[in-house]
């Protein structure tokens, strides 16, 4: 028996698909199988002797790739999928989010459906009642609640099952990373719930591949890949390595990611991006296609991972003047600013435009990428120096806190 | 969990209005295909209120059929739900099959008004068709749990059932009076009389509408004979619940 802090024990946890070959699922087949001497289907091992525990109050983070077996091991835990050898212990109730609005039922009305999904979350009828008003509230949806779902819009299934699902209260969550869909005001709704299970000490188990949630939410980790544990304990660690993992895989697919528009004129040459631990800079090179081109400007812009535009930069607004060009010269620009940027992986999209940027010769996303990695670990989108003056005890002194002390040098040539 | 089948219930009612009025018309139209054919063209024996009689059966036997058709598909019908959350999935079947014994209450009363208008006297001892209706009910529940565990993995259940359904309701006693396969032979007769859904149609109907309906224990004297539909009841609610509860932790996979 495991012991009282402990929420969630597996143990030598396995399970085995059997994937039928015959796309048909019948007597029939079966029949052609037996006679054949076939097996009719071929093994498929997600999860391979995996073993683990999580403690109550602990907000606990299982990462890996697609396919690595993470949604599996969930599902196992959630007592969806029955494990083919092992054993999961769970204490306490248990209420999993693989997806939101489960059971929701395009025919039936809104409220109807906030009773429907209620049930399958545990809710009793008098329960799902005293909180139906806040539900209707915090979705959004006053108006709306007597017509048929399938009379709403995508965005509005959304906020009506995220809404119920976060009244959800058992001892331990489970939670899957697609709650994290929709737009970015939805983002941060789950962000901010994500936040306040944390405060509220919660048991939760979150699936992800967003390893700045992982960070920012996780006291402990595992990471899967091909079914097994490949590490476990240290969020920061695990964080590391699964980027690591990533970044690895994508440097190949990195120039088809790459994708421009324009009228053409100007071909923009690959960018370099070279980080030291005070200064970022990229340097951007352009080849003239047109016969002649007038003085044009060139730009830059930084986005985080999440697609958030953090910089922008042209030759306009620093107030430099370009030269009209000819066929075949080529610009170079070199843009330099403090590396204020915290832990992630960013990208760049570089463009060059007439003087009164309505006519764009080129502007190519994804023009080069790179990742700030420092080991200091920050859920702000910056992690600059920062001066800290600490008052204690009626004496003020002023304490330097370089946050970048131990910041590793780091290159990357795309 | 209760709730489940309450709300199960609701997406029923609520689905469209004329759905729930269908559940009505259906067995009605079937019973007046059925009134002109057997009951005015051709004359299959005759038995005292036989409109009543015909309905009557008529509304068993589309209750039973309902009952478990649907309950065999609810399992797969519910399949987005089983692969994202866990609950005992016997409550899916549950539902369905109490859903169907909402619409037999309804079908009931409709065969209330018809014993009205053709002056059958109603006395104490019909209230016995609630002990037949639950036998049915047990009945069609375990054939339910059997065939939608099957159905999960052969998806060729469903049309092995159809066909079963389509000579079962020949071989019941529905549109004919038992009298006139006991004219023929008295060995088939009894053979028909096993069946669970014919034994609790024709007791009902003794029960409720006529003592001119043809019971097993007007059969034989055997008391095996007669509790021996009972015994098939048991035995088929043993294996249905068995079987469906060894392969339920399967379902999510399977679906």
């Amino acid at each position: 028996m495991a012991d009282k802090e402990t929420a969630v024990k597996v143990q030598d946890l396995s399970k085995t698909f059997r994937i039928p070959i015959e796309a048909s699922s019948g007597i029939k087949q079966k029949l052609v199988n037996v006679l054949k001497g076939r097996k009719g289907y071929r093994e498929f091992t997600p999860l391979n002797h995996i073993s683990f525990e999580v403690k109550k109050g602990e907000f606990f983070g299982i990462v890996g790739r697609n396919g690595s077996g993470k949604s599996t091991l969930l599902k196992t835990i959630a007592g969806i999928y029955a494990p083919n050898s092992g054993l999961v212990q769970v204490n306490g109730t248990l209420v999993p989010f693989i997806e939101l609005g489960v059971g929701f039922n395009p025919e039936l009305s809104g409220r109807e459906n906030v009773f429907l999904n209620g049930a399958l979350l545990g809710f009793s009828h008098d329960e799902t009642e005293t909180m139906y008003d806040d539900i209707v509230d915090f979705a959004e949806l006053g108006d709306f609640m007597e017509e048929r779902l399938k009379n709403y819009s995508s965005g509005m299934q959304v906020r009506l099952a995220f809404s119920i699902a976060i009244r959800a209260r058992a001892d331990i969550l489970l939670l899957d990373e697609v709650l994290a869909v929709g737009d970015a005001a939805f983002q941060q709704k789950c962000y901010d719930y994500f936040m306040s299970l944390k405060g509220e000490k919660q048991t939760v188990i979150l699936v992800t591949h967003d390893m700045s949630a992982v960070r920012q939410y996780c006291d402990k980790a595992i990471m899967i890949e091909k079914g097994q544990i490949v590490k476990s304990g240290d969020v920061e660690e695990i964080a590391q390595a699964y980027q690591k993992l990533f970044s690895n895989n994508q440097q190949q697919s990195e120039d088809h990611a790459a994708d421009s528009w324009g009228e053409g004129g100007v071909k923009i040459l690959p960018s370099k991006v070279n980080i030291t631990k005070e200064t970022i800079r990229i340097t951007t090179e352009f080849e003239v296609t047109a016969d002649t081109l007038p003085p044009p400007i060139y730009g830059i812009a930084l986005y985080n991972s999440a697609g958030t535009n953090l910089l922008e930069a042209n030759t306009r607004k620093e107030k430099i003047k370009t030269k009209s060009l000819k066929r075949g010269e080529e610009v170079s620009l070199t843009w330099e600013f403090s590396n204020i940027l915290s832990n992630g992986s960013y990208n760049i999209s570089v463009a060059c435009c007439d003087q009164s940027a309505t006519r764009y010769y080129e502007w190519l996303n994804h023009a080069a990428k790179f990742s700030v990695t420092k080991n200091t670990q920050t859920s702000g989108l910056t992690d600059p120096t920062i001066t800290v003056n600490l008052a204690e005890g009626g004496r003020v002194k002023t304490e330097k806190v370089n946050t970048n002390d131990k910041l590793r040098d780091n290159y990357v040539k795309l | 969990m209760r709730e489940l089948v309450i709300t199960d219930f609701k997406l029923r009612y609520q689905g469209s209005v004329l759905g729930y009025a269908w559940s009505i018309l259906k067995p009605l139209f079937l019973f007046a295909i059925m009134y002109v054919v057997f009951g005015v063209l051709v004359k299959l024996g005759s038995v005292e209120h036989y409109s009543v009689y015909l309905l009557f059966g008529i509304v068993l036997w589309t209750f039973f059929s309902e009952a478990t058709s649907q309950g065999m598909n609810s399992i797969i019908a519910r399949g987005d739900v089983i692969r994202k959350i866990n609950f005992p999935k016997y409550i899916i079947v549950l539902s369905t099959t109490i859903s169907a014994l909402v619409n037999l209450s309804l079908n009931l009363l409709i065969v209330g008004v018809f014993m009205l208008f053709s002056g059958v006297q109603f006395h104490f001892s019909a209230l016995l068709i609630i002990v037949y209706i639950a036998e049915l009910y047990v009945f069609a529940l375990g054939i339910a749990f059997l065939l939608s565990a099957l159905n999960v993995r052969y998806r060729d259940t469903g049309h092995i059932w159809e066909i079963i359904m389509q000579a079962a309701f020949y071989a019941t006693p529905i549109i004919y009076p038992m009298s006139v396969v006991l004219q023929k032979s008295d060995f088939a007769a009894k053979l028909l009389m096993l069946n669970p859904v014919a034994q609790a149609i024709q007791d009902a109907r003794y029960a409720l509408v006529t003592h001119q309906s043809v019971t097993p224990s007007q059969l034989s004297n055997d008391p095996l004979y007669i509790i021996a539909p009972f015994l098939i009841v048991a035995a088929v609610l043993v294996v249905g619940s068995l079987y469906f509860k060894k392969h339920s932790k399967y379902f999510a996979e399977q679906i």
